[in-house]
């Protein structure tokens, strides 16, 4: 992997971020110097570690008992959004 | 400034001595929020009005009864902004309490004001903020930066313009700013602080935790936030011990590793030697000073880069511009609205976050960048499960350099990210860290000292902290202004 693998443009997309071209062309250098310098994990032997061992440390699995509680109530979760009616979110259609 | 009243001990002492009451206290600390901030610019938010109701309101009896505490604006609170020093949430007010903040009223503090940060706690000089008016300055030297991302709280108790803040630590946002602002701050094991209400960044490494004058005030502070919480499910059901009981001044007996991988070039000669003083101070109290080793130390910034990136791209696209924050005006299309939401809410450093998380976790890439990344950070935790089996608790520098000048990283991220060398390995292993003040350079600018234990043994830190803490009280010295 050299640092021309990175295609700004692409994984902005995929990260639905629009950019400028300015914006562009500067993570495409800046981005490959870290990717360059992230290249040193490849060298490492890693061949001891389970897959198994990459879940977060977890000393137990907490479980909480399964009790009804207070939610959020209509008005507080509203309370930020951008545009509303009906006590719906408007967001413009998906499908056509 | 009285050292004797503006610390969280020392204001429940005067409290109980009825020499002071909460609201003389809020007062005063208004009063000298109003010298000292324009030169600091460490608090994005403080309503003056409600700190003082709050204080008219106090029950001293309480454990933090009275006792003002700042708040890094990433954590929300009901009814109150939380911004995460971004334009995408600019507006956002929070219909809910987070843990901490629950159990700081429950406890009596007063909450007073929202601190600058670097935007979604991505930075180490706190200058990536979108919404402080000006730069936060750092308050031994005002050309330099606070450190960050938690630099509006640091700046804000190294100037004493605060008693006590809360911060979050991703990378080591709370200890590196704390070393260079010359406060004390601690990153609680992951799992003894529910983070239930702080805005995620990379939910396998944050954590929140103390930025205070004194040890003590980290140990206050930090009973008051621990616990088992079951809204959140990475918080343990460990018991909590009283942290206050172990501040102990003795350190025979203590076994202190030196990881000789934490003493690299390019370290800061004044740092160094102010670490060297520090170990020989130990070391002639009767502390044991052995060598230990972390072989996978180099590694841990490009692990952090890449799983902290990862994380940090799964968890901010919430932000589309659909249920809250910031939506862009006249979309054209559903997909419009996401992508210029996003390009018009987002900073520079953060766009570059997400588009680097994006790319490792990218079909193609995912096994050769964060699979291995991944393996990598589970030899850098056995690292540290290696090392405790003959210490107690590890000590390196918190920060290669003390505090740098405005300006000078912004240009080249690299750079700034290896500010956080020395701390980022904490976080990937879950252990805790508290740093704490160990000098000064000839310029004057403060140095920090880590000290590491292992998981839940935050006793073990607070203990070698407080015992050199007495012996040197650095925090007695203030910056001029």
């Amino acid at each position: 992997m050299k640092k021309a693998a990175i295609d700004v443009s692409y994984v902005a997309d995929l990260a639905r971020i629009e950019l400028t071209e300015k914006e562009k062309e500067l993570f495409q250098k800046q981005l490959g110097d870290v990717l360059d310098y992230v290249e040193q994990l490849q060298k490492i032997d890693t061949s001891s570690v389970a897959d198994s061992a990459l879940a977060p440390d977890f000393k137990a699995n907490t479980l909480r008992a399964d009790t009804i509680t207070d939610s959020l109530s209509v008005d507080d979760a509203l309370l930020n959004a951008p545009q509303q009616n009906n006590d719906l979110i408007i967001a413009p259609k998906i499908v056509e | 400034m009285n050292l004797e009243t503006s610390t969280i001990a020392g204001l429940k002492a005067a409290y109980q001595k009825k020499t002071l009451t909460p609201l003389e206290a809020t007062q005063d600390l208004i009063q000298r929020i109003q010298e000292v901030d324009p030169k600091l610019n460490a608090y994005l938010r403080f309503n003056e009005e409600d700190a003082l109701q709050q204080a008219k309101a106090a029950e001293i009896s309480k454990p933090l009864g009275g006792i003002p505490i700042a708040i890094k604006d990433n954590i929300v609170a009901r009814g109150e902004k939380a911004t995460c020093a971004s334009k995408i949430l600019q507006n956002f007010v929070s219909p809910y309490d987070a843990t901490v903040i629950s159990k700081l009223k429950e406890a009596g503090a007063i909450l007073v004001g929202r601190m600058n940060m670097d935007e979604f706690a991505m930075g180490s000089s706190c200058e990536y903020s979108a919404l402080a008016e000006s730069t936060t300055r750092n308050p031994w030297n005002q050309d330099c930066i606070p450190g960050g991302s938690s630099g509006g709280s640091a700046a804000a108790v190294g100037g004493w313009e605060a008693v006590a803040a809360l911060g979050s630590d991703t990378g080591g946002s709370i200890r590196q700013p704390a070393a260079l602002c010359g406060c004390v701050g601690m990153k609680p094991t992951y799992g003894r602080v529910s983070r239930f209400g702080l805005v995620a960044f990379a939910s396998s490494l944050d954590q929140i935790g103390p930025l205070t004058h004194t040890v003590e005030d980290t140990a206050l502070l930090l009973n008051a936030i621990s616990g088992h919480d079951p809204q959140e499910n990475t918080s343990h059901a460990v018991t909590v011990p009283d942290f206050k009981e172990s501040l102990n001044p003795s350190v025979k007996g203590l076994k202190i590793g030196i990881p000789q991988e934490y003493f690299i070039e390019g370290i800061d000669s004044e740092v160094a030697a102010g670490i060297q003083a520090s170990i020989d101070w130990y070391q002639s109290n009767g502390a044991e000073i052995i060598d230990v080793s972390l072989p996978h130390t180099n590694a841990a910034v490009a692990v952090y880069y890449i799983v902290a990136t990862a994380e940090a791209s799964a968890n901010l696209a919430r932000f589309d511009g659909v249920r809250y924050g910031k939506r862009t005006e006249n979309p054209k299309d559903i997909l419009d609205l996401y992508r210029s939401s996003r390009e018009e809410g987002f900073g520079q450093e953060v766009k570059r976050r997400i588009i680097l998380g994006t790319y490792v976790l990218s079909s193609g890439y995912y096994d050769a960048y964060y699979n291995q990344a991944q393996k990598v950070r589970q030899l850098i935790r056995e690292d540290f499960v290696q090392a405790f089996q003959k210490c107690d608790v590890i000590l390196t520098p918190t920060s290669p350099s003390p505090a740098f000048k405005t300006g000078e990283k912004m240009t080249d991220p690299l750079q700034m990210y290896l500010a956080d060398i020395f701390t980022i390995a904490a976080n990937l292993s879950g252990i805790p860290g508290i740093s704490i003040p160990c000098g000064f350079t000839q310029s004057g600018l403060p140095v920090g000292l880590q000290l590491l234990s292992s998981h839940f043994e935050e006793t073990k830190i607070l203990h070698a902290a407080y015992a050199y803490e007495q012996a040197h009280e650095w925090y007695k010295q203030q910056p001029a202004f």
